[in-house]
């Protein structure tokens, strides 16, 4: 599998894009999405709330477990993806494009987010 | 990880097939076994409407021959074993004294003097030293030959076709619940007719030395009928779904067949004396005069699965708990399985939620199972 270059990744498997206009999009990696299995259930935050990096800000529930999800950077909420409320599948199909979860206004970015070659290392995918 | 994870895992004969074949594995019950090849999904799917392929031989099968054999089953168990035709096989239960279940079996009667019974893998260890134990006085061997064999399981509606062209055995009249020795790919096998899915199908005892020869046969078989190997979590959600119990979610040690509505499976009509009989009698009368909590079946109204071990509640009492819990592919719905007191236990009671993490959300009583496949 493959991590998209220009993203940076946090040691809980999110993926984050670059900012546009100050704003980042965020989702889990194909890796975490495997590990996971057929996701059925996502929880995302409230369009405006504060997320903060490293802190739980919603869940995915697949077949045999229920996860939470970590917010890569610090910022407030500025959209979600209602596709992959409606159709969870995304997560597994298109954890890079189709099945992205939030996009954050970022104010604090953590120093230790990976490259995709780190990330790769790290997470041996 | 788990606790005994610095203990090697025992692998099957089909390891090296199930990582060529890109398998998710996971530990259960000390083995490595195969949780899922693609989407679990997908796979459980295949089984319902095709045809699936499933590694099962982390199962515990244990011999028991010789003159006696039938007279310790009968004492050991709490079935009428000696009652099985040679041929055919029975669902049944091996109990404490105390009446607490031990395991949930298949026992299959191979010949007049020869029984193989089934146990599940986490409990393989405790029925084999049960039967041992059980079987002093009886002139009769226990034998433990996890080893000597490799299972296979073909479940699904076209899994008799596609074995019917691996084998000249009888298939038309292997009913369900029987067992016949035979051929299958050229490979020797105890053919049955039983499974854990909800749909018709077929469990092969092989040798393990046999195991890829026979995996790789049934696969070109099924390939046009669409086939597909299974992994376990897939399994999980068809048994779920047939409303089949799974020990350690709902048997244990702690219920007696009576509380998991399972009396059935006692036969005090049987002579003699069998391991438990005195504590069954009185757990069935105290099941007539004070009824058990209740398993029932539970679907969500929402999206949220619950997860054995959650509450369930009515009017913000705690009234019983989830034992199984998943989302099921067939309904497209959360299900589970949960023990409630006996007044909310009656299909259609409303008013029923299970906490999940914290909220309360509402569910549907219905009678088990979830479903049940057209004969």
């Amino acid at each position: 599998m493959s991590n998209p270059q220009e993203l940076r990744y946090s040691k809980e498997h999110e993926w984050l894009s670059g900012a546009e206009d100050g704003v980042s999009t965020v989702g889990i990696t194909e890796h975490a999405a495997n590990a996971l299995g057929d996701v059925v259930y996502v929880q995302l935050p409230e369009v405006g709330a504060a997320v903060t990096a490293g802190e739980t800000c919603g869940e995915l529930e697949s077949t045999k477990s229920v996860s939470d999800l970590y917010s890569p950077v610090t910022g407030e909420i500025t959209e979600i993806n209602q596709d992959v409320v409606d159709d969870p599948a995304l997560v597994n199909t298109a954890p890079f494009e189709g099945g992205w979860l939030f996009k954050v206004r970022v104010t604090d970015e953590p120093k230790d987010l990976l490259s995709a070659a780190e990330y790769a290392e790290f997470s041996g995918s | 990880m788990s606790s005994n994870a610095s203990v090697e895992p025992r692998r099957t004969a089909l390891d090296a097939l199930h990582r060529s074949l890109g398998a998710t594995m996971t530990d259960f019950a000390g083995w490595d076994m195969p949780l899922r090849y693609g989407s679990e999904r997908d796979e459980h799917l295949a089984v319902r409407t095709r045809a699936g392929l499933f590694d099962l031989s982390h199962m515990g099968e244990i011999t028991v021959s010789g003159p006696q054999a039938a007279a310790l089953l009968d004492f050991a168990l709490v079935g009428n074993i000696g009652g099985v035709k040679t041929g055919r096989a029975r669902y049944t239960m091996i109990c404490r004294a105390d009446g607490g279940i031990l395991d949930d079996l298949i026992v299959y009667r191979l010949a007049d003097t020869e029984y193989m019974v089934v146990a599940n893998a986490s409990n393989a260890q405790v029925v084999l030293d049960a039967l041992t134990e059980r079987a002093a006085g009886f002139d009769a061997e226990v034998r433990d030959d996890r080893d000597a064999y490799a299972l296979l399981a073909v479940q699904g509606p076209e899994s008799p076709g596609i074995l019917k062209s691996l084998t000249d055995a009888d298939l038309d009249g292997l009913k369900y619940y029987a067992g016949l020795p035979g051929t299958v790919a050229g490979v020797p096998a105890l053919i049955a007719r039983t499974g854990y899915t909800g749909e018709d199908g077929f469990e092969l005892f092989v040798a393990p030395a046999d195991a890829e020869k026979l995996w790789q046969a049934l696969t070109d078989a099924g390939a046009a009928a669409g086939l597909a190997p299974c992994g376990l979590s897939c399994r999980d959600t068809l048994r779920l779904e047939a409303g089949m119990p799974l020990y350690g979610h709902e048997l244990s040690t702690s219920l007696t067949p009576f509380d998991a509505g399972l009396g059935r499976v006692v036969k005090f009509e049987k002579e003699g004396d069998f391991v438990g009989r005195e504590a069954l009698s009185a757990a069935a009368a105290r099941a007539e005069s004070q009824p058990p909590r209740v398993l029932v079946g539970l679907i969500a109204e929402g999206r949220r699965v619950p997860r054995a071990g959650y509450p369930v509640v009515a009017g913000g009492k705690v009234i019983g708990e989830v034992t199984s819990g998943a989302p099921s592919p067939t309904l497209a719905r959360p299900i589970a399985m949960a023990y409630v007191d006996a007044e909310h236990a009656a299909p259609g009671t409303t008013g029923v939620g299970v906490d999940i993490r914290g909220s309360h959300e509402p569910y549907e009583v219905v009678a088990l199972p979830f479903y049940k496949r057209r004969k």
